[in-house]
């Protein structure tokens, strides 16, 4: 019996105090935000939150175009995220609930590539993109991305169960044409994967740093990460300004993970567990 | 209201339209460049000379590969930096998954969250984040064991023997989460009653945990151990950022994918960089195997 008792205190304590160190890097870079490279430097270093963020702030947008990067980020991500939602819907829904030819063969092809290691593609993609003239060009990161394989493969999965084969042949029946049905029956259906996806895909091209740092040339046309990374020299660098800029680039993928953080770990985690 | 007699699509061929938009840019990007990297790695090329000056070299990229000091360096660094991160995070992911499964109801959610998120954040914002928290004269893991151990300041970047450390440590604390939801998942199919007769056998906690909970635990100990694997191998942006993009000091960080990436970047050899990421892919695919072989559940269920 009193080893039951203790037990749960132990897991908390444990559990409790993990958490505490898995969220302790957040909070520094939040209060490191706030305080002067000079308040930084101190020791011992601040532990609370200072008056700088708006020095901090100043310091960033003069070094760095910010508020442009931020917009990249921003439209490079919502870009990414459309394109994929709709080819992957649609291809999805093909795989589901279509038949054609070497259908099995294209699906094993596509998922085989889900298993190749991501530098694979580091130098062919940069060739590539020479070829088309869009280095420097934001359509060379969010135009390669909605070829997901990660995105076919869950809205495959989920088109199969939640879209009802029957109700697709009525449809039919009763003359409706197949953009429509896909339009106004299908894409309804998949609103839930829709939602995971677009999450996901979303939180991936704002981090995405390989992509830009192979294609992207100037640094008005870089993305957040990359033109953050700028900042860091050997020597000299503005460890407030830094932070600033690192706080803000990750508030949006906090905002969002409070509010969907069910649905996006399900998902995230969803070719795992099935 | 119904679309004109042009728009309107057969079902014969609406398959084929639906796939389209997704099988052109998978083509385009993302298996032609596989075959192209394929034949690169026989060429002698560097960008700045145009495509006209590629030249067929054979297997010499291979040889060159082989005979690379940095190639060997650097696979020895991926697997340090990929054991050291990956084995600790399951050690720690599996009682962690239990302790939440047994002893936490409401604030489960809130639990998850808080080790999930480091999964979800920029690895730049992260990376960037630890390199302050790693400094030698002001950051806070230095001013931490000062202060609890009396441990003079570490040159934690700056070091050879120190980086690596340092990034496992980053690379350990990103993934914990994401392999605790694993577990977690998997706690949730071992059927109840197991434990109940355990318990009116007289079983203990901890002869409960090693005799239902891990070998219950072992198809996803198995995968999970995969996942780690294949992403430790390809370990790229913390030692990227973390060293400036150059690998550290005496290359001490230097993984594969970021020596990959500075061949063809810096060095201007694509050819070179080409072979190596083959090379790689059949590491990456050995060490796969292997781990399968290692841990896959033998015969007919548990």
């Amino acid at each position: 019996m009193k080893s039951d008792r203790l037990t749960p205190w132990a897991a908390y304590l444990v559990v409790g105090v993990g958490a505490l160190i898995m969220l302790a890097p957040f909070y520094f870079m939040f209060v490191f935000a706030t305080q002067s490279r000079a308040n930084i430097f101190n020791l011992p270093p601040p532990l609370w939150f200072g008056d700088d963020l708006l020095a901090n702030l100043k310091i960033l947008t003069e070094r760095l175009p910010f508020w442009r990067n931020l917009g990249w980020s921003l439209y490079v991500a919502l870009a990414s995220t459309a394109l994929t939602l709709l080819f992957c819907s649609m291809g999805g829904y093909a795989f589901a609930l279509m038949e054609f030819r070497f259908k099995k063969a294209l699906f094993t092809l596509v998922m085989a590539t889900m298993l190749l290691p991501s530098f694979m593609s580091m130098i062919p993609t940069f060739m590539i993109m020479d070829a088309l003239g869009w280095i420097d060009q934001h359509r060379a990161l969010y135009i390669p991305g909605a070829a997901s394989a990660f995105g076919i493969f869950l809205m495959r999965q989920f088109a199969a169960t939640a879209v009802p084969k029957e109700l697709i042949e009525a449809a039919r029946m009763d003359g409706c044409g197949e953009f429509a049905i896909y339009w106004r029956i299908v894409l309804p259906l998949l609103k839930p994967a829709l939602g995971t996806l677009g999450l996901i895909t979303f939180i991936a091209s704002w981090n995405n740093f390989i992509g830009p740092l192979i294609v992207m040339r100037s640094l008005d046309n870089y993305t957040l990460p990359l033109a953050l990374r700028t900042l860091q020299s050997p020597v000299n660098t503005e460890w407030g300004a830094l932070m600033t800029g690192s706080a803000i680039a990750t508030i949006p993928l906090l905002i969002l993970f409070a509010v969907s953080s069910r649905q996006l770990i399900a998902g995230l985690t969803a070719g795992a567990v099935k | 209201m119904k679309a004109p007699a042009f728009l309107r699509l057969s079902p014969r061929w609406a398959p084929y339209v639906f796939i389209s938009p997704f099988l052109v840019l998978f083509a385009v990007f993302g298996v032609f460049p596989l075959l192209f990297s394929l034949y690169l790695a026989f060429q002698s090329w560097e960008p700045t000379s145009g495509l006209d000056a590629m030249e067929s070299v054979g297997l010499a990229n291979f040889a060159f590969a082989l005979e690379d000091e940095w190639f060997w360096k650097s696979l020895k660094n991926t697997a340090w930096l990929a054991l050291a991160s990956g084995v600790p995070q399951h050690l720690v992911a599996i009682p962690l998954a239990v302790f939440i499964h047994t002893s936490f109801q409401r604030l489960r959610d809130g639990v998850i969250g808080a080790y999930f998120v480091p999964y979800i954040t920029s690895t730049v914002a992260i990376a960037i984040m630890f390199s302050s928290l790693f400094s030698t004269d002001f950051g806070l893991i230095n001013a931490g064991l000062h202060a609890l151990f009396g441990i003079e300041n570490i040159d934690w970047l700056g070091k050879p023997e120190n980086i690596k450390p340092a990034i496992a440590f980053i690379v350990f604390w990103r993934y914990i989460g994401f392999n605790m939801v694993l577990y977690l998942a998997a706690l949730q199919t071992i059927p109840k009653d197991l434990y109940e007769a355990a318990t009116m056998d007289g079983a203990g906690r901890l002869q409960q945990f090693f005799h239902i909970t891990l070998p219950s635990l072992r198809p996803m100990i198995f995968f999970g151990v995969t996942l780690s694997v294949i992403g430790g191998l390809q370990l790229f942006e913390e030692p990227f950022i973390l060293t400036g993009g150059k690998g550290g000091a005496d290359q001490s960080a230097m993984t594969s994918a970021v020596y990959l990436y500075r061949m063809a970047f810096d060095f201007n050899d694509f050819g070179g960089a080409s072979a190596m990421s083959w090379l790689l892919f059949v590491v990456v695919a050995l060490m796969t195997w292997l781990t399968n072989r290692a841990f896959k559940p033998r015969g007919g269920g548990a």
